[in-house]
């Protein structure tokens, strides 16, 4: 019996000063219940005359995992770096910090080309949905949604430099903090007038309501577009200056060797 | 008459409320192997982190090949390298694939020739292919080596690039850059707490004590100077007269 509780205490010890620990107890379980709890709202409200339900969908998805991709092609590959103690070889050599942000963006622009072909294929295959069907308009959706994935990317980078690896987790949580206001799955009339507000500062709302725009009546959303490009400059905007800040930040204290060893 | 490679001058970091260096200056002259030794917390690895530009000193200047390290970064750290026992290389890359990415970072013209010089210098040419998380710790401090060499610096910064080695390789590894810093006149700055190492290996020792140079000179000096025996003895003699 000892020996059992001995364990349980070692776990539970964890808990109230890791930050990963406690979103686990009650960040996804709140985000999880919110994104269902609006895409329940929407369908009793709408479900018997939505046209193009599973298209709404599967494009939806296909595009949130590219705004996903992208996030990851810059925050996780950085962690790759510092779980391989690697960062210090690279920040001794001539490299500079807006090279490595670059680098890191180049190779989520090609985990995303991967990934999303991946996913339309298997959409096609599995489920006889052409994600092509969106035309043109694709393209200024995913390079709207590659944007703000390198801006939340970049930011969470900027984090995971200044706090450490107490940050780590918000490589994988930090783009689901911007799920509910996308409307990836629903429209933004779904969601109360305060969080519509909120929505409208967010850059992907714009392209999934522009997703369904498209399916529906075939029309190509400029407005979203620009709307959604203007927000990602500023978001990418931020998040540089951001990460600028916090590599001066970490130089003065040092604390790139800490991270890096 | 040379000039020196590194200069230090008067540099001193603070951490808040902690001197970590305070008010440092030496040089290293091209070809010299300059021992940095000290207890733990002496500032050692914070004057290699200054040298390598990971942080910025509080005061002071730094000039490597006679220009500013503020100033001149990048151009420096390309003629710069550094190995420590504490820093890895990319695990699911092979030995190979390492020695590219660093061959590519430091601008290496002809990468394939002086990827296999490396690897033949430090004897782990039929480890080329492997993953470097399936090699033994000594195995990778010698691919650290490897990668330090892989850009030929003119100036390199080794953090006790020895302490996972066994005798008979830390041996050949001494020996390898006593050899390296003849043949290519490579300046190094060497940290190790192995005394018989640092007697064996330093042309000069710069003997740090709570953040400052408390002696400087050949491993003989030091210990004529201090009454000792050894290094070992007279390391043990000043870190606790000094903190006792």
């Amino acid at each position: 019996m000892n020996r059992i509780w001995a364990l349980f205490l070692r776990h539970i010890y964890l808990y109230p000063r890791s930050f990963s620990r406690m979103m686990e107890l009650f960040y996804w379980p709140f985000m999880d219940l919110v994104v269902w709890g609006f895409i329940s709202l929407y369908l009793m409200k709408y479900g018997r005359s939505l046209p193009n339900f599973v298209a709404f969908l599967l494009g939806a998805l296909i595009l949130w995992d590219i705004l996903f991709r992208s996030q990851q092609g810059i925050s996780v590959s950085f962690l790759e770096d510092i779980w391989a103690r690697n960062l210090l070889n690279l920040f001794v050599s001539p490299l500079q910090p807006g090279e490595y942000i670059l680098a890191l963006m180049l190779f989520s622009c090609a985990k995303v080309i991967v990934a999303g072909a991946i996913m339309s294929l298997l959409a096609w295959l599995l489920y006889s949905f052409n994600f092509f069907l969106l035309g043109l308009s694709l393209l200024g959706f995913i390079l709207g949604l590659v944007a703000m994935g390198w801006a939340i990317g970049l930011f969470t980078l900027s984090l995971i430099l200044r706090f450490g690896q107490q940050a780590e987790v918000l490589a994988w949580g930090l783009a689901f903090l911007f799920q509910p206001v996308s409307a990836v799955f629903y429209p933004v009339s779904i969601l109360p007038g305060w969080l519509q507000k909120i929505a409208q500062l967010v850059p992907s709302s714009y392209i999934f309501e522009g997703m369904r725009s498209v399916i529906v009546n075939g029309q190509v959303p400029l407005k979203n577009l620009v709307f959604c490009f203007l927000i990602d400059g500023v978001y990418l905007l931020l998040a540089f200056l951001y990460y600028h800040h916090v590599f001066k930040v970490v130089k003065e204290k040092g604390l790139l060797a800490k991270i890096g060893e | 008459m040379f000039s020196p490679v590194v200069e230090v001058s008067h540099i001193s970091k603070e951490f808040g409320l902690i001197k970590a260096v305070d008010d440092v200056s030496f040089s290293i002259m091209p070809g010299e192997i300059v021992g940095l030794l000290g207890p733990n917390g002496a500032g050692k690895t914070t004057i290699l982190h200054l040298l390598l530009g990971l942080t910025a000193p509080t005061t002071g200047i730094i000039k490597i090949f006679g220009l500013d390290l503020k100033q001149h970064r990048s151009r420096i750290l390309a003629r710069v390298n550094f190995s420590s026992t504490y820093v890895a290389l990319p695990y699911s890359l092979t030995v190979r694939e390492s020695l590219q990415v660093f061959a590519w970072l430091y601008g290496v013209k002809d990468r394939h020739k002086k990827i296999n010089e490396v690897l033949a210098l430090f004897e782990v040419e039929d480890l080329a292919s492997r993953p470097v998380r399936t090699l033994s710790s000594g195995q990778i401090t010698r691919l650290n080596l490897a990668k330090a060499l892989i850009n030929d610096p003119l100036v390199l910064f080794l953090d006790e690039p020895t302490a996972s080695l066994d005798p008979d390789i830390a041996d050949k590894t001494r020996s390898l850059l006593k050899r390296i810093k003849q043949e290519k006149k490579i300046s190094i700055l060497y940290t190790s707490h192995n005394m018989r190492e640092m007697e064996q290996i330093s042309d000069r020792i710069l003997f740090l004590h709570q953040g400052r140079i408390i002696a400087t000179g050949t491993p003989d000096e030091i210990i004529t100077k201090f009454k000792g025996e050894d290094l070992e003895e007279v390391f043990l003699k000043i870190a606790r007269d000094k903190t006792g």
